[in-house]
């Protein structure tokens, strides 16, 4: 299904697509008490209250006030509702902010002040700087004379760092006049709530030059609830309008958790139902046959010789109302306030705030506390989670030779600071790749000095040692890169950036040396997407044990590659990269196709090392927990032995006499399941004695496990307190969770960044921490805390305490009930 | 060693009860049970409860009680075999006698309690049919639909109306020592704040057991509600089917020996539901009547709990930890 949206034409989609109103209300003022009524009688509990409220007007057969039920009952209705008209008053009133904020939007070829809600599918747009974008938007026209434009994505995707945004080709070069006066067709998809894909094409009519049809990405949008930042003005088509755009399609109201407590008390109360009724019918008719036996001698209470015709249900009926106390009707609401403390508990905790970012834990779902103090198992990330995601550039090796081995620091060891003093080649090219092969912004702050606004960590490690190399990426200027090196400058004209994906593992940048004209591409990956592409005859042992070295000591590893290209090589892959681009199906797969056909026979330079130091007090923290029984995963898109010697070093396992590590690998499914099968042999034989079992799989053999040999991986699953898992994919750490799930554990998942959202969403209990790769993670979890270590505290003694309690208030309920009920009962006996 | 201000502020933060409650750091106290403790207090109780009920069942004891049924002999002989149109019937005479023996010395005061067995005064039409209002303002109040099914005859209102009133106990007692008539005083024997607060000093029973409906008792109508003790005892509806209430006193002194003649009038209908009528005579002490329950009740306890903590005492030598 696509969608086809008409530049500047007033009438045409006006009736096809929905208007810029926001709405996220759930009620109107009129349709308020019959639909929240409607909802709260959907539950069964309230619908059995209403019954019993009903029953005890009938004054015949009420053996209590009937204020004794209505009153609770309208209470708990009237504190309900109120809740829900205060939220949809507050988003009601948060709508009409936005949906009445003025906006400049071109209508009949003039630019008009108009309220954000009248904007229609079609219209061109104008922000100036530091506007909040009222709806998505493609972009065609900048201030800037290059169409860039930056904007903060931080309410969409919780990143705080700047992201460039482009106008498409075509659009380059359009006059400011002519701006209000463009016509075109922009074909795109449905409204979905990818925030990351925007697969479209563009195609201006005439008099507007290009015929062509451009494509769009994502790079040439700015979506809603983004912020336009140091750039004076920018213009764009509005595209997805109102609820449709990606932030209104990806709003929904999640599923919302259910603890093993509430399950518990839904079971209970049906238990209590029944027996009610049992006791009712027991009662009911002793009632009755006394009544005909012996009541009717008894002349002193004169019954009457014919009753109603209802007279046999009395006796049963008043007998349902004494007993209808046994099921409590304040349950649910002490639950939930008393829930509500709980999390307030959590965010008041002064031992869970992270000192050095002032960041407080905070609870965001209130209503699973308990459930922290049964947790079973941990499924933790590793970068940003167990370490600090602080990078530090330590090591290097470059052509065989290893910088920083002896001192622990390759930027104060004097060999390569005495090669780059000398420019010794080698060593420039690769400290170059460092510099420029990345999507870093250089931004010049006032006091000179210059700050880089980088989305990936290494990124910015790396271009801060080149840095402190004397490799200085000073500006980027559009496409222009000036780098200064030695006093000098040099300057690169950038043709392409080959982005990071997690399945090609590496990045490439495409440059024009405007010093002699020649083409080079810049490689960056990890070592098994680099080094199997070496030309052939490149020696890459010495880099191979390098990158083995660097792992052993749980560095991270990036090898740097090159190539020099030909001019007509890069012409003709330009045209398939840009068709390849272009397209509208299976675009991501194309376009690594299509770099592929590039990025081969490198000249692999050298291999970097850096450091990411475990965060304060994690092995403590997870000693304690294991101590309390509980069992972790660690779940990792990292290499096996990096994440290995993470492992090592924060007692996840213990090293070799004490623990045992099992390895599941294999490229085939005969050999995904014979390494299956031994491991799990061993681990039934391993079982009894006291020894550390830990398996390790990858995530390609993790695939084939899950896909084909679920049942037995299930029982391995089972079998191991512990596990590492590396190089798996966003979507198989959900998997994994949902594994453990499935075996009626309960589950907590621990992360920070975007690739650990869905685990995160997935789990029993999501915790995210709010870390340097952005508050992505800590959105989208039930808690949010500031440091690994604070686990220990939000198990141990929030969990605990809110199952106790928890647990004492619903059993105190009950019990409190059904003691009333029965003095009731026995004092109606007679 | 100077504190500086904003230290002595950030203290007094950490002190306060509401940083102490947000931190979940109230001090709180909470007895642990250990095995010496439990021991302890079991011992404790035993040793305080058993004397407590020794005590308690002895004054019990010394409560002289004399108890007859006579509903069954109070029926002639030709009727024992239908004692319903016995009672139903007004030519036959109701009077009947009986002979107490006195065995124990008996202290006056010594009360006298008609008591009712298998009589449901806690039936559920029978404990509403009442109106409290109607029983303290009479005719002024006119709101009586809680008497049913006995709220009104000829169209009037019946004060008092309601089953209790109208089930009214009749049956009425003469003692007689030797030659000479036992003085029985009838008055106080209901609640004080009954007689002056629920139950009104200008309301006549007028029309009081005039309808079609015949149940017990009889009132004078020309004494006012407040006055009518046995009505005022009557209503004071019993919580449980067999119960006594006070009929009277009688102000002398019975000897060991000494020979009471019970003439009595034996108008209640028991019969129809297979109630018991007993006339009980009891003296009273500190503990009121006879009562064996609660210094029962306390030896129990005490015994119970001295058995356990010599169980627990037992176990916790034999196996220590």
């Amino acid at each position: 299904m696509k969608r086809y949206v008409y530049i500047n034409d007033n009438e045409s989609s006006h009736k096809l697509y929905c208007d810029n109103r926001i709405s996220n209300r759930k009620y109107t003022v009129l349709n308020f008490l019959p639909k929240n009524l409607w909802e709260q009688f959907g539950r069964f509990m309230n619908q059995y209250f209403l019954l019993i409220a009903c029953l005890q007007l009938w004054s015949l057969i009420t053996p209590v006030n009937p204020a004794s039920t209505w009153g609770p009952l309208i209470f708990i209705f009237a504190v309900s509702a109120s809740k829900e008209a205060w939220d949809d008053y507050n988003r009601y009133f948060s709508d009409k902010k936005a949906n009445e904020k003025l906006v400049w939007v071109v209508r009949q070829g003039i630019r008009k002040h108009i309220q954000a809600q009248d904007i229609h599918v079609g219209n061109i747009v104008w922000l100036r700087e530091n506007d909040e974008v009222p709806c998505d938007l493609v972009l065609i026209g900048t201030s800037d004379p290059q169409g860039l434009c930056y904007v903060e994505t931080s309410a969409l995707d919780g990143e705080t760092d700047l992201k460039t945004r482009v106008i498409p080709a075509t659009c380059m070069g359009i006059d400011f006049e002519l701006l209000h006066k463009i016509k075109g067709v922009i074909e795109c998809p449905n409204p979905d709530k990818d925030i990351r894909r925007f697969d479209a094409n563009l195609r201006l009519f005439p008099p507007f030059i290009d015929n062509d049809v451009c494509p769009l990405t994502i790079k040439n949008t700015i979506l809603q609830s983004c912020y336009l930042r140091n750039t004076e003005w920018a213009c764009g088509v509005a595209v997805y309008t109102g609820n449709e755009t990606k932030l209104g399609m990806s709003r929904g109201i999640p599923e919302p958790k259910l603890t093993a407590m509430d399950a518990m008390i839904d079971k209970l109360t049906g238990a209590i139902f029944v027996f009610q009724i049992v006791v009712v019918m027991v009662l009911g008719i002793a009632g009755n046959v006394w009544k005909d036996t012996e009541a009717r001698k008894q002349w002193y209470v004169l019954y009457p010789l014919e009753g109603p015709w209802y007279e046999l249900l009395v006796i049963p009926l008043r007998f349902e109302l004494l007993c209808s106390i046994m099921i409590p009707i304040s349950i649910k609401v002490s639950l939930d306030l008393v829930k509500s403390l709980y999390a307030k508990f959590i965010d008041w905790d002064s031992e869970m705030i992270d000192y050095e970012t002032g960041i407080p834990s905070h609870a965001t779902n209130t209503a699973i506390s308990e459930d922290l103090g049964q947790v079973e198992y941990i499924m933790t990330d590793k970068t940003g989670t167990l370490t600090e995601n602080r990078m530090i550039f330590r090591r290097c090796c470059i052509s065989g030779v290893f910088y920083g081995n002896e001192s622990g620091d390759a930027l104060k060891d004097t060999k390569l600071l005495n090669a780059v003093a000398v420019s010794s080649p080698d060593v420039v090219q690769f400290v170059t790749v460092m510099a420029i092969c990345n999507t870093v912004i250089p931004i010049k702050s006032k006091t000179g000095a210059i700050l880089y606004k980088a989305q990936s960590q290494d990124e910015d490690a790396l271009v801060n040692a080149a840095a402190q190399l004397h490799m200085v990426y000073a500006n980027k200027n559009a496409n222009i890169l000036e780098i200064r090196f030695n006093g000098s400058v040099i300057k690169y004209e950038l043709l392409e950036i080959l982005e990071f994906t997690s399945d090609r593992k590496r990045m490439s940048v495409v440059v024009k040396d405007c010093q002699n004209g020649k083409f080079v591409l810049l490689s960056k990956g990890a070592d098994e997407a680099i080094l199997p592409y070496a030309y052939d005859g490149q020696q890459t042992r010495t880099f191979i044990e390098a990158v083995e070295q660097y792992a052993q000591l749980g560095l991270r590893t990036l090898c740097l590659a090159w190539r020099e290209l030909k001019e007509d090589e890069y012409q003709e892959w330009s045209l398939m990269f840009k068709e390849a681009s272009s397209t509208l199906v299976d675009r991501e797969w194309r376009i690594a196709e299509v770099c592929q056909r590039l990025e081969r026979d490198f000249e692999v330079l050298g291999v970097t090392a850096i450091e990411d130091r475990l965060q304060d007090g994690v092995p403590e923290t997870i000693e304690t927990l294991r101590k309390a029984g509980i069992n972790f995963w660690m779940l990792t898109g990292d290499k096996q032995n990096t994440a290995i010697q993470i492992a090592l070093s924060c007692n996840f396992i213990s090293p070799e006499p004490k623990g045992q590590l099992l390895l599941i690998d294999g490229k085939t499914e005969d050999e995904v399941c014979r390494s299956l099968e031994r491991v799990l042999l061993t681990m039934r034989i391993t079982s009894s004695e006291p020894k550390d079992v830990a398996f390790v799989v990858d995530g390609w053999a993790l695939e084939i496990a899950l896909k084909h040999y679920r049942k037995v991986f299930t029982e391995l699953a089972i079998l191991s307190r512990t596990a590492i898992c590396c190089r798996v994919t966003p979507s198989q750490k959900a998997q994994l969770v949902e594994l453990l799930k499935s075996c009626d554990y309960r589950t907590l998942a621990i992360g920070d960044g975007g690739n650990d959202v869905r685990m995160i969403q997935q789990a029993d209990i999501g915790v995210g921490i709010s870390g340097r790769e952005g508050l992505q993670a800590a959105r989208a979890a039930d808690y949010s805390i500031g440091k690994f270590r604070f686990l220990k505290r939000l198990i141990l003694v929030h969990g605990r305490y809110s199952y106790n309690r928890t647990a004492f208030l619903s059993q105190y309920s009950f019990y409190k009930s059904l003691v009333i009920c029965f003095i009731q009962i026995l004092s109606f006996w007679n | 060693m100077s504190e500086t201000n904003s230290d002595r502020q950030r203290r007094g933060d950490r002190e306060s009860a509401f940083y102490l409650f947000t931190q979940q750091r109230l001090p709180a106290c909470k007895p642990v049970l250990t095995p010496p403790w439990v021991i302890t207090i079991y011992f404790l109780v035993g040793f305080i409860f058993v004397p407590v009920g020794l005590f308690t069942l002895r004054a019990s004891h010394s409560v002289v009680e004399i108890e007859e049924r006579y509903d069954i002999e109070c029926v002639p002989s030709q009727f024992r075999n239908d004692k319903v149109s016995y009672i139903q019937d007004d030519s036959v005479p109701k009077n009947c006698s009986l002979l107490f023996k006195v065995d124990k010395y008996m202290k006056a005061p010594i009360y006298i309690y008609y008591q009712l067995e298998n009589y449901y005064q806690n039936h559920r039409r029978y404990v509403r049919s009442r109106s409290d209002q109607q029983l303290l303002h009479g005719r002024n109040f006119h709101g009586t639909s809680y008497c049913q099914p006995l709220e009104s005859s000829n169209n009037r209102p019946i004060v008092p109306c309601g089953l209790i009133a109208w089930s009214l106990f009749n049956d009425t007692f003469t003692f007689i020592r030797g030659k000479a008539l036992l003085k029985v005083n009838r008055t106080n024997i209901a609640w004080k704040s009954d007689r002056d607060h629920k139950f009104g000093k200008n309301v006549y029973p007028f029309n009081f057991q005039n309808g079609t409906w015949i149940g017990g008792g009889k009132l004078n109508p020309r004494i006012p509600l407040s006055n009518q003790e046995d009505l005022i005892v009557w209503m004071r509806i019993s919580a449980l089917p067999s119960f006594r209430k006070l009929y009277g006193r009688i102000e002398e002194d019975l000897d060991v020996g000494d020979y009471v003649v019970v003439q009595l009038m034996n108008d209640y209908n028991t019969y129809s539901f297979g109630g018991k009528k007993k006339l009980v005579l009891s003296t009273s002490n500190w503990l009121g009547g006879k009562n064996d329950f609660l210094g029962l009740a306390y030896v129990f306890v005490g015994s119970s709990s001295l058995t356990v903590a010599i169980v627990f005492m037992l176990l916790h030598l034999r196996s220590q930890r």
